[in-house]
């Protein structure tokens, strides 16, 4: 266990090193999002916008959303993605030839993925205050956002590893990995809020999958909206299912 | 299992499907020797590697790796083995030094990267990353890696595939070297050179059985096959005619003997009287190559019609001409 542990914690470690040198992974997971950032607010940053009962400047919303993006891009897309390509290169068959256990390694993984997830929330965040007068969330409101964004993180590694068994290559998994998210990151309001105008199949689509559920919690921590349990459930829910299917049906060995 | 042993297989199957990869083989592999499981591409020489490595499951037959089973005693066998996988596979963006010394913090008693390191020749690349080196040098990383874990078996699979001349030399010495230090290796491959040059011992494998083992001096009777003797002659004087012999596309004539002494003295003799040189006489011995092609049932007659073959073999059958 201590050295599982132990290994897990060196894993990060290595994982780390690899990340930030490969240019894409790192310009896709932390340019994207701050230039989202700073194009909508461009376009819309003096408006206002009512989500919910709270009105609130497009700058504090997007601040919130393009954090949630990041933290989906980090968690689920930089995952799946990057998981696709070192299982078709066989490094995946590699590591479990040695005696490192499994679950180290995809625990440093979710880990990294969950530090640069915080790392990219916290730098938007910032970036918000500072550029756009956004609010940030302090005492009890900002722990609990915590809690969401770990349960937010390790959900959405969760479901980035299950997606890899639909990715029949390395080469088809940007296809699969943004395919998947896109239409429901535009269904769930990230890119464009969504009113009390949205067609009501939009609003059903987002009730349903974890990414509208994410969003508001993250708006609870700026906009200060009602934080629900329920929206950190259900993330949570769909997280246990990402994992058992991983269980089932993840492979470590390139598709022949 | 007697302790000389590091590997023992007993009519080991393995099906995919209605499709029997393997089809009952038996071999063993004594501590300290270098075996070669030689064959074509699809003959079950993977699949045989990867149920002792651990990564699949027989379907019957009994298998030990120093008396341990891949399928009950794996995460202590996989303290004692150490794999060349036949796809290269490294974290690109780490370096030499780093890649290695991850692979070592895997093992309960690894030896130092460091050393490692030079013993594969890298050490002047050490802080270089793995997507900046060259194939052969790739190649040497993926063999420290293996390596550091300070395994009693290495698994070595098609090593050299894909190198020019100079790196498979490279790293043929550097197998060598891993065997003086008592190192038990599996080596397949279907380079007959490669076999030729480091095996103690070689199974032929076809069709998912064992079609020959030996050395790379006795397989398949090649010790006992005749040598053949060839000589140019010039135009207008007729070899000895005492000798069985065919004339060769090239012109040259080709004689085939039992008694390689007599024979020797009758074509000198002959030559001395008609004046013929003997700078172009030539004595082969029947290659590797030409014994394991008649072991895999390789016919000549369809090495003729190249195309017709190519188009009915695919990809896998092409590679191995």
């Amino acid at each position: 266990m201590i050295r599982t542990i132990r290994l897990l914690l060196k894993q990060v470690a290595y994982t780390n090193k690899a990340f930030w040198r490969n240019p894409a992974s790192a310009f896709f997971t932390f340019a994207f999002p701050i230039m989202f950032l700073i194009i909508f607010n461009a376009l819309l940053g003096n408006h206002t916008v009512l989500i919910g009962d709270k009105r609130a400047h497009y700058s504090t919303y997007y601040v919130s959303a393009m954090g949630t993006f990041g933290l989906i891009s980090a968690c689920y897309t930089n995952i799946a993605i990057s998981i696709s390509y070192a299982r078709d290169e066989g490094l995946l068959k590699r590591i479990s030839g040695t005696p490192l256990p499994k679950i180290s390694y995809i625990g440093a993984r979710v880990l990294h993925a969950l530090f640069v997830a915080l790392l990219l929330v916290v730098i938007t965040a910032l970036f918000g205050r500072l550029f756009y007068q956004a609010e940030l969330p302090t005492g009890v409101t900002l722990l609990r956002f915590i809690v969401a964004l770990v349960v937010g993180a390790v959900s959405f590694s969760a479901l980035g590893f299950a997606v890899t068994s639909r990715v029949k290559d390395a080469d088809a998994s940007p296809a699969v990995v943004n395919a998947s998210i896109f239409p429901l990151l535009f269904l769930s309001g990230i890119f464009i809020p969504l009113g009390n105008g949205a067609p009501s199949w939009i609003h059903w689509i987002a009730r349903i999958f974890p990414v509208w559920h994410f969003a508001l919690s993250m708006q609870a921590g700026f906009i200060g909206t009602a934080y629900n349990w329920t929206d950190v459930i259900i993330v949570a829910a769909w997280g246990l299912f990402g994992l058992l299917l991983s269980v089932r049906y993840f492979r470590w060995e390139p598709a022949r | 299992m007697p302790s000389e042993l590091a590997v023992e297989v007993k009519g080991l199957k393995k099906s995919y499907g209605d499709f029997e990869a393997v089809k009952g083989i038996d071999f063993e592999i004594s501590k300290g020797e270098i075996f070669s499981l030689l064959g074509p591409n699809g003959a079950g020489k993977t699949t045989t590697v990867e149920i002792l490595e651990g990564f699949r499951k027989k379907s019957s037959g009994e298998i030990g790796v120093f008396g341990l089973s891949p399928e009950h005693d794996l995460t202590k066998l996989k303290e004692r083995i150490g794999i060349v996988p036949q796809s290269g596979a490294l974290d690109r963006y780490l370096t030499v030094s780093e890649t290695v010394t991850m692979y070592a913090g895997y093992y309960r008693n690894p030896q130092p990267a460091e050393h490692v390191i030079e013993l594969v020749g890298l050490q002047e690349k050490k802080n270089e990353r793995a997507i900046r080196l060259s194939g052969g040098q790739q190649r040497r990383l993926e063999v420290a890696i293996a390596m550091v874990g300070n395994p009693d078996l290495l698994f070595l699979d098609e090593p050299t595939t894909g190198f020019d001349p100079a790196a498979r030399r490279e790293t043929w010495q550097i197998i060598k070297g891993l065997a003086e230090l008592g190192k038990t290796i599996l080596l397949t491959t279907h380079y007959m050179d490669e076999a030729e040059f480091l095996a103690d011992h070689i199974a032929v494998i076809a069709n998912g059985e064992i079609v020959a083992a030996g050395t790379p001096y006795n397989l398949g009777g090649r010790d006992k096959l005749r040598p053949k003797i060839t000589l140019d002659y010039p135009e207008g004087v007729a070899p000895p005619p005492e000798l069985k012999n065919v004339f060769t596309p090239s012109g040259a004539v080709t004689f085939e003997v039992n008694d390689i002494t007599s024979a020797i003295y009758t074509i000198a003799e002959h030559a001395r009287q008609n004046n013929v040189s003997l700078d172009s006489l030539q004595i082969t011995r029947p290659s590797l190559e030409d014994v394991y092609l008649s072991l895999i049932g390789y016919d000549t007659e369809q090495a003729a019609e190249p195309e017709a073959k190519a188009a009915r073999g695919g990809r896998s059958r092409r590679r191995n001409r």
